[in-house]
């Protein structure tokens, strides 16, 4: 239903009437419905919206409150309680988080920035690039327990529980972030700043390391973080993986590590108060750090876009 | 390359999946996919509850959470003023990232008791005796845990995922289609329907897709409010299991036949779950991972 | 002034050695002039496209040649063979020869990172590298030596003067390159050449993207490099050519219509399609 603007000629049309007039008469208020359609879909839209918020901010204070209630020094200094005993903190939780997290991420950052560097300087648009993009894209959204899965089958079936295969466990996860987000960045960097470093005679591989890197370091390091904060929360692959300990753990990293997600699991479902309470404080911890980790990498982000 | 070690790891886990699936299908044949009994001491497993679990809680978290997530997509890129738009989507983004450890206790501790007060034993009082209806919304023991609940976890914990991506889809649709239809007189709901979705409808599948994916291997929000049932039973307010809630619960304590059984699990999860990746992937262009 | 008129005898193959005498051209009876790069029977393909055909010309030793013609004639791809930057992009490729002291560049079993240090290449679009202003002319230099700190910060003393940049900048050295002003990242990119000491300088139409005021700077640099590198410089602004210039080349849908000392090129044209084009007839 269009609206007429411009003056027609003078003459009459087949209705016999004259299109002045018509032009009078297409001026009426849309019909009803449509405006009501449309109306419908603003605030169901607007509810939705609102939803989500109000989901968040429902969590985020749940996690606050009881979190923050349940927070004191002993926390971060002593052990985890055996079962019905009181008091004790999570600390070995919290280092053990630390130690399998800083594994995951050192494992997961070369690799994955070598395969996005590949992906975005070498590779290309190669049939082999393709495919490892596509393999990749996968990977990252595939469910963390199968992921968990494959490295219990063979690293913990064949020498038990261990940190090592949790970390391993993490690294397979943050890999394909890291990959993703190096190769974006990499692409972003112009060609002529490229040219420019080969016109001076550097081999490519010197561009890359020199040049290319440099340009797109705040992006490199925002994906790193980002990884980070993903592998934060993870509880399905360390279930079987690191699984858990009640004490701290010896430094070779075998048998069971302690780790903040599993410790979780484990307390929250249990019938003793300090255990849930040690556990609620452990969430807000989790939740804190991927917090700061996602806000800084923002910020970068936001940076580099500025620029 | 390193690259390579991408694909040797996929490989891998193919592998793994599969062969250590093999001996509880030699053992129990495709009859393991329709038993319901999982029986410790009588070594007797059959994933038919695991798999409906599955399947249900999923589709519940679509049907409620695609029309969510695509209002909170149609309202960042076509109706919200400019000065809200980032907040929100930072909000949304925050929604994303938080563990789903944390869903499962917010789920367990705040949404199933809420959830059993105010919904579970009102319309179970509604329904009582009733026929379909009867048996299908009746609680049994209204906790609020079952696979409904879980359905609801899992939907909110999806929509943050399917409305970033279907964000990006409509930002990225040509801004001249907008506005030659607004052009034209069309309401915003006209666009919308008409016009925008139509023409965005491939990609939005593909990340409903992607959603339904990360629905399908969620565990540890699911493992929190599911029950753990192995029964099947007929109420979607009773609780039930799904594959991946079914693994974390028995994993730890599970040797021999048990193991391989839950391997087999895996391995069912792993092909469902990576067909729908590989689908989506194909239908949406590359998706934004931060 | 000798030159190579190439509206007489479309074809000369002059194979001339940095202080040799021409071997043809029967019309010249000054000394001639050294040649610093000799182009001959150079076709570009880019895949199935050639976008050069049969190219033969010379460049004299310290002396500023441009490169004129309408959009898509080929000056780029010629100038960007000298450094054999194509073959970053596979499809893309030159057969014929380039001497240089009589040495094909174009062979394969050239050292194209050392070829790349002889022969630089300032681009059209201003690209700091993302490092201080030391560090970008330090980063070409240390390519290829490995310099003392002491010698090195004369280099980029050196560099930074020939440049003329030296006075804006010499108290801010570890600040950004990208900090500085496009008409000074332009001096700073070439800067950066003039530290490895090539012997040639390419300039891909250095100052379409700058402002009148950087433009004419650049161009007065371009005259005191004359002095120390062999200049080819690519621009569609013919005023610009005939202001900086000795010797200029009309190139036309990738062939080579006319090569002759600037003056003569713009008051006395060979051939009418150079003239077409001077006076603005299309292009």
């Amino acid at each position: 239903m269009t609206m007429q603007d411009a003056t027609p000629p003078l003459s009459q049309n087949e209705n016999g009437h004259s299109p002045a007039l018509m032009v009078r008469r297409e001026r009426r208020p849309m019909r009803r419905s449509r405006r009501i359609a449309d109306r419908l879909l603003r605030l169901a839209c607007i509810g939705c919206t609102a939803l989500g918020v109000l989901v968040l901010g429902s969590i985020l204070l749940l996690l606050f409150f009881k979190g923050f209630s349940a927070l004191s020094v002993n926390v971060f200094t002593e052990v985890t309680p055996g079962p019905n005993s009181p008091g004790g903190g999570i600390a070995n939780a919290i280092v053990g988080s630390l130690v399998l997290t800083t594994i995951g991420i050192g494992v997961a950052t070369p690799v994955g920035v070598l395969a996005g560097t590949y992906l975005a300087e070498y590779g290309r648009d190669s049939a082999l690039a393709t495919v490892i993009r596509f393999v990749n894209d996968i990977l990252l959204s595939a469910p963390s327990i199968l992921i968990g899965l494959f490295v219990y089958f063979f690293m913990v079936q064949p020498l038990g529980y261990n940190g090592w295969a949790g970390g391993v466990a993490l690294a397979i996860i943050a890999t394909p972030v890291i990959v993703r987000t190096t190769e974006d960045m990499l692409r972003i960097v112009p060609g002529s700043l490229r040219e420019a470093g080969v016109a001076l005679g550097a081999p490519m591989s010197r561009v890359i390391t020199g040049i290319t890197w440099r340009a797109a370091r705040s992006g490199m390091v925002t994906g790193i973080l980002l990884a980070t904060a993903r592998i934060t929360g993870e509880t399905a692959p360390l279930l079987f993986t690191a699984f858990n300990n009640n004490y701290w753990f010896s430094p070779s990293l075998m048998g069971g590590i302690p780790n903040l997600p599993v410790m979780i699991y484990k307390f929250a479902l249990s019938p003793y108060q300090n255990w849930q309470d040690l556990a609620w404080a452990g969430a807000l911890l989790i939740c804190l750090t991927i917090l700061a980790l996602s806000t800084v990498a923002r910020l970068l982000l936001n940076k580099e876009k500025a620029q | 390359m390193s690259a390579c070690l991408v694909l040797v790891v996929l490989a891998g886990i193919i592998g793994a999946m599969i062969f250590g699936a093999i001996p509880a299908f030699r053992e129990f044949g495709l009859g393991f996919l329709t038993s319901s009994s999982w029986n410790v001491p009588k070594e007797q497993y059959g994933a038919l509850v695991a798999i409906i679990g599955t399947v249900t809680s999923s589709f519940i978290a679509l049907v409620i959470g695609v029309p969510v997530s695509l209002g909170i997509a149609i309202f960042l890129t076509q109706l919200c003023p400019a000065w809200l738009k980032r907040p929100i989507s930072t909000i949304i983004e925050l929604l994303a990232s938080v563990p789903s450890i944390i869903y499962g206790m917010w789920g367990l501790f705040v949404f199933a008791p809420l959830f059993a007060r105010y919904i579970e034993i009102p319309i179970s009082q509604l329904v009582e005796g009733l026929p379909v209806v009867g048996t299908l919304l009746y609680a049994t023991v209204p906790s609020g845990q079952g696979i409904m609940t879980a359905g609801i976890i899992l939907a909110i914990m999806i929509i943050p995922f399917i409305a970033s991506v279907a964000r990006d889809i409509l930002d990225q649709l040509p801004v001249l289609l907008r506005e030659s239809a607004y052009g034209m007189g069309c309401t915003t709901y006209e666009v919308i329907r008409h016009v925008l979705m139509p023409q965005a409808a491939i990609s939005l599948i593909g990340a409903v897709m992607l959603g339904l994916g990360r629905a399908l291997g969620e565990t540890m929000a699911v493992t929190f409010v599911i029950g753990n049932s192995n029964r099947l039973s007929g109420s979607i307010f009773d609780p039930g299991s799904t594959i991946a809630s079914r693994i974390a619960n028995a994993f730890d304590e599970a040797q021999g036949m048990q193991l391989n059984a839950l391997l087999a699990l895996g391995c069912i999860l792993f092909l469902v779950t990576f067909t729908v990746l590989i689908v989506a992937r194909l239908l949406v262009a590359r998706v934004k991972s931060y | 002034m000798t030159s190579l008129n190439t509206s007489v005898m479309p074809r000369i193959h002059i194979d001339t050695a940095i202080t040799g005498t021409p071997s043809s051209a029967p019309d010249t009876t000054a000394p001639a002039l050294p040649v610093r790069i000799s182009v001959r029977n150079l076709d570009f393909y880019y895949g199935t496209f050639r976008g050069l055909k049969d190219i033969s010309l010379d460049f004299h030793d310290r002396k500023v040649t441009a490169l004129i013609g309408p959009s898509g004639c080929g000056k780029s791809t010629l100038l960007r063979t000298f450094n054999r930057i194509y073959s970053l992009y596979p499809d893309q490729r030159a057969e014929g020869e380039i001497l240089l002291e009589g040495q094909n560049i174009l062979d394969s079993s050239v050292d194209v990172n050392e070829l790349r240090a002889r022969i630089g290449m300032v681009f059209q679009k201003p690209t700091p590298f993302p490092m201080s202003i030391y560090d970008n002319i330090a980063f070409g230099i240390r390519l290829l030596e490995r310099p003392a700190k002491s010698e090195l910060d004369g280099r980029i003393e050196e560099a930074l003067r020939k440049a003329a940049l030296w006075n804006e900048v010499k108290d801010k050295l570890r600040q950004s390159g990208t900090s500085l002003s496009g008409g000074q990242q332009q001096r700073l990119c070439i800067a950066r050449t003039v530290a490895q000491r090539p012997e040639v300088i390419l300039l891909d139409e250095p100052t379409s993207a700058l402002d009148p005021i950087s433009t004419g700077r650049i161009e007065e640099l371009i005259d005191q490099l004359r002095e120390d590198f062999t200049i080819v410089i690519v621009t569609h602004n013919m005023q610009q050519a005939a202001r900086i210039s000795q010797f200029t080349a009309f190139m036309y849908l990738g062939e080579l219509v006319e090569f002759s000392p600037t003056e003569r090129m713009f008051m006395n044209p060979a051939k009418k399609q150079t003239q077409d084009y001077i006076t603005g007839r299309f292009g």
